[in-house]
């Protein structure tokens, strides 16, 4: 017998789909809250959420970021438009073993759906889940679409933590099981009011949020404002910080993004940049890169988000060249020891057209 | 011929036809309010100091009358305070009736008219000049609430994170509401052990 593959960093040695060992102080049993109390610099990615019921699609999308990032954001109909739910995307995304973050958006749900499937998501082994308000309908395809809006991020995040730290539904019945959450919010500081944004980021961490993840962040000092009233408040301390980061793909889609996506403030000296450049795209990815060695030294800040819609092949060069990961790599889908071993051997005797006898085997053992 | 076409709708319609050049989702917005003044509520939130002031003294006044709601029996008067109260609060915030009112803790500016209808907070759509994602010409009602907030005396009470909205209290009287309950916290505080 060959020895099974010595198992990587944060993984369940019974199977990778198993949830991990609770360590203490932690409130989930995922990898990303490990990275992240480790000390280490976490990398998030999203996943472009398939318009389709095919599951290879979720897994080839997957792939592209296989040993680049800690977890991947399984979308919420982001946007309003209609895609295949995160609920869907997180369920096949643990039957492979990565770490999915199961994004929750208000628009659609109520509170009554939405426990529902804080359930069903933590039974299928999501350890960590990001609590969001969502667009309105009407940025999306479908704007006739009813808003639900029942919950609102804030109450939403205090919701599953009551689920999880009393175990009981909003309603106070009682969960047999409460679910094992590491539990995300999202801020934006590059909206008005600004004043409000790090107080309103406090009001999260008070409802419940471990860690958050910025919108796009294309404005480095803005930021850096911000992280520091949050740090003067004291509230770097209590969560983990993602700032979002992403390529552009040229200075018209930044034009468009910044016109037609709320929320996103892209400064006229970026689109300028991307303007004079001879290769927009190849300038779009060097501005991230840039953009993570300038905030990935601003204190407080323990990781990054990388949201490359539609060039998602990007995120592997983006982090690797910006060196967040210091050489470590995150853990990778790779085929066991074992099974590798039965592929090959079946390779052999069907295409190598070999006929085996006990005899030779015996030899050969020896 | 009707399974061939797509099931379009009028929202549809009005996004496709506006100009793809600039930011006006407001076209299609689900709780569209056409050629709006929004030019009282922003009073409002502008005087959120004296209407804090106000509201005191109007609760003290509501609670003084307590025997008289208890005599005629609150579910009585229910319907004449609901009636003025939604207008005189319609007129002055846009009030929308959930019939939980929050208005103390965000600044006189009503969380209800939010399209969202947050209660914690602004969303992360607000525009860069401070209106909304949903409708372009209606300023954010939470930029405005934390301005309204920093005039008002207990202005921190915007700190609180609120609990979700009771559907089932929606076109009830908060007035009536408040004054029950701080009636019956004043009585369970006069028989000490009551509670317990």
């Amino acid at each position: 017998m060959n020895p099974p593959r010595p198992p990587q960093i944060d993984e369940n040695p019974a199977g990778i789909d198993l949830p991990l060992d609770r360590l203490p102080g932690h409130s989930s049993r995922g990898r990303l809250e490990r990275v992240l109390r480790r000390g280490e610099f976490a990398v998030t990615t999203e996943l472009n959420p398939p318009d389709s019921a095919d599951p290879e699609d979720v897994y080839n999308r997957a792939k592209i970021f296989d040993g680049w990032v800690d977890a991947i954001n399984a979308v919420d109909a982001s946007g309003a438009n209609c895609h295949m739910s995160s609920v869907g995307i997180c369920a096949l995304l643990t039957r492979m073993g990565y770490a999915p973050i199961m994004q929750i958006a208000c628009r659609d749900k109520n509170r009554i759906a939405i426990q529902g499937d804080v359930l069903g998501g933590a039974a299928m082994g999501v350890a960590n889940m990001l609590c969001l308000t969502g667009d309105g309908v009407q940025a999306g395809d479908q704007p006739g679409a009813k808003p639900v809006f029942d919950l609102d991020s804030m109450s939403l995040l205090e919701t599953i933590r009551i689920m999880r730290d009393n175990g009981k539904f909003l309603s106070g019945r009682k969960l047999s099981t409460p679910p094992q959450l590491f539990l995300g919010a999202a801020v934006n500081p590059f909206a008005p009011p600004f004043d409000f944004r790090p107080i309103h980021l406090g009001k999260k961490i008070a409802a419940g949020a471990q860690f958050v993840q910025t919108q796009y962040c294309f404005d480095v000092p803005m930021f850096r404002t911000f992280m520091e009233r949050a740090r003067d408040l004291g509230l770097t301390d209590k969560v983990f910080v993602l700032c979002g980061v992403g390529p552009l793909a040229s200075a018209k889609t930044a034009k468009w993004i910044r016109s037609n996506v709320p929320g996103i403030h892209i400064p006229d000296s970026i689109i300028a940049r991307l303007e004079g450049a001879q290769d927009q795209k190849k300038e779009g990815k060097q501005l991230a890169i840039d953009i993570i060695n300038e905030v990935k030294e601003i204190p407080g800040v323990s990781g990054i988000h990388v949201m490359a819609y539609r060039q998602e092949e990007y995120v592997a060069e983006i982090v690797d060249e910006s060196g967040v990961l210091k050489g470590r790599q995150p853990w990778k889908r790779e085929v066991r020891r074992d099974d590798q071993l039965v592929a090959d051997r079946l390779d052999h005797l069907l295409h190598d057209n070999v006929t085996e006898t006990q005899v030779d085997m015996v030899k050969t053992a020896h | 011929m009707s399974e061939n076409q797509p099931a379009v709708t009028q929202a549809t319609l009005v996004k496709k036809a506006a100009p793809k050049s600039d930011y006006k989702p407001a076209d299609v917005s689900p709780q569209r309010r056409v050629q709006r003044s929004y030019a009282i509520r922003l009073w409002s939130i502008r005087h959120s100091r004296l209407l804090e002031w106000f509201y005191a003294r109007f609760a003290d006044t509501f609670l003084l009358l307590h025997p008289l709601w208890k005599g005629i029996g609150y579910g009585r008067v229910e319907a004449p305070v609901k009636f003025i109260e939604k207008r005189a609060k319609g007129f002055m915030f846009d009030c929308r009736m959930c019939g939980q009112c929050i208005l103390s803790s965000t600044g006189m500016s009503c969380p209800m008219n939010c399209p969202k209808q947050l209660r914690n907070g602004p969303c992360g759509g607000v525009r860069a000049n401070g209106n909304c994602e949903v409708e372009p010409d209606m300023p954010c009602v939470w930029v405005k609430a934390w301005e309204g907030s920093r005039n008002m005396v207990n202005g921190d009470a915007i700190l609180n994170v609120q609990k979700p909205v009771d559907q089932s209290l929606r076109e009830t009287s908060a007035w009536l509401r408040v004054t029950a309950q701080a009636a019956m916290a004043r009585e369970a505080a006069k028989t000490p052990g009551a509670s317990a």
